[in-house]
């Protein structure tokens, strides 16, 4: 997931009967099935929560470009090339959405990337690990976005409208993100022995950290239950983990790779597999900022933003010339 | 701290014959560069044919609070719908 562990700030989720009839009426039409649009009277809560998740999505999808930027120049062959170009692109254009769809929320995307660039606000624990081999970038498309997908598919369905028209755009791109990384793998696969033994290599590194983007279990969680009562989280993490294990294991099956799980099992009974726990120790410990990667991809956004400040400035100083000069000849044509 | 890039919304025509469409919204220093931002942003897979930009302050919006009052008077004027008329089997098509 690339959000994850979102806050509600709530202690626990109050009942229509507890609410005052203004925010009664909002929770009926989430209730109703019906999209809240910007503008629209909302509770704080919803607003802050949808910021928070929102950004953080959108902040995963910029610095998700930075593990697979360190390969473009890296790229097999140029088709690869210019298919790994296209879908980084696709990943800035991603957290471009996101960004507007918060912005509606009345937060500006300059003060989100502050957030993020003080470490205040968070992105996804997955783009803290380093991409070491080409066969990283199919394990990153193939198991990541393959995670991502699942994650955010049913969220085109979240009661935001800009959130969920966002998605429906991310949606439709993904799937190429996800192919792409398969097809790699694919090539790799049928190739030396060397190169199989990379994909084994990345699949052992990529597997636990995949299961981990959905965050922990979040059954007994306040804030999951309460985003789920405001349809902003449609399922569980258990529960989007599970389908995601269901649906990746045959596909390492088909590619001739051992997941690196002793406890994966077919549990012919509940009709997917039993699988074993990922070390949340890491997880947090990567949240926290102490992953492999954490002060590199920070560091990495920060001097982009940086070094690109004189050239924002610029296009502004030309605009504003510019905009000048046509005042100035409208006044002399009068 | 350099000025934010001012917002801009971002209409899209799909195909010759379609209307524009909103699709979303964007930053730009000015209208030029909003449109080469809207191409790279919302058309990377032959999305459209023709780009629209507005700058985000410069649309009227009605009030989601007035909704009602705003909308209410065509809510009672049901036979502006074809369908409020019958016509008799035997008249045929009309």
């Amino acid at each position: 997931m690339y959000a994850q562990m979102v806050k509600t700030d709530g202690a626990r989720v109050r009942s229509l009967d507890e609410m005052d009839p203004v925010e009664r009426a909002f929770q009926e039409r989430i209730d109703a099935g019906q999209k809240i649009e910007p503008k629209e009277w909302m509770p704080e809560g919803y607003r802050k929560t949808l910021v928070r998740q929102i950004s953080q999505h959108a902040h995963s999808e910029i610095v998700g470009q930075l593990p697979e930027g360190n390969w473009i120049t890296r790229a097999p062959t140029l088709e690869r090339k210019a298919i790994l170009l296209a879908k980084v692109q696709d990943e800035a254009g991603h957290g471009l959405y996101l960004y507007c769809a918060a912005e509606t929320l009345g937060v500006s995307r300059d003060e989100m990337y502050e957030q993020l660039h003080s470490g205040k606000a968070k992105y996804s624990s997955i783009f803290n690990y380093p991409t070491l081999s080409w066969a990283d970038i199919g394990a990153v498309g193939w198991l990541v976005d393959g995670a991502a997908i699942m994650n955010q598919v049913p969220l085109q369905r979240c009661s935001y409208g800009p959130y969920a028209r966002a998605l429906v755009r991310i949606c439709k791109e993904e799937s190429f993100h996800q192919r792409q990384g398969f097809d790699i793998l694919m090539n790799m696969v049928k190739g030396t022995p060397a190169q199989k033994a990379l994909v084994q290599d990345a699949l052992n590194r990529w597997w636990w950290p995949s299961l981990m983007m959905f965050g922990p279990s979040d059954d007994a969680s306040v804030h999951s239950a309460q985003s789920m009562a405001w349809k902003i989280k449609q399922n569980s993490n258990d529960e989007l983990r599970q389908k995601f294990v269901d649906q990746t294991v045959p596909q390492a099956e088909y590619l001739g790779l051992t997941v690196p799980d002793p406890d994966l099992k077919w549990n012919e009974e509940k009709g997917g597999y039993d699988f074993g726990e990922p070390d949340w120790s890491e997880f947090f410990a990567v949240i926290a900022g102490n992953g492999p990667c954490n002060a590199e991809r920070l560091d990495a956004r920060k001097k982009a933003w940086n070094d690109g400040e004189w050239f924002r400035d610029g296009l502004v100083a030309h605009a504003e010339k510019a905009r000048s000069r046509r005042q100035a000849s409208r006044i002399a044509a009068e | 701290m350099s000025s934010e890039w001012p917002l801009w919304e971002v209409f899209i025509r799909g195909q010759h014959g379609l209307n524009h469409r909103h699709v979303g919204s964007l930053h730009a220093p000015d209208a030029e560069m909003a449109v080469n931002n809207a191409r790279d942003v919302y058309t990377r897979r032959n999305e459209g044919v023709s780009i629209w930009v507005v700058r985000s302050s410069d649309i009227t919006a009605s009030t989601p609070s007035e909704k009602g009052p705003l909308f209410e008077p065509s809510n009672s004027k049901v036979y502006r719908h074809p369908t409020f008329f019958d016509v008799p089997e035997e008249v045929g098509h009309m």
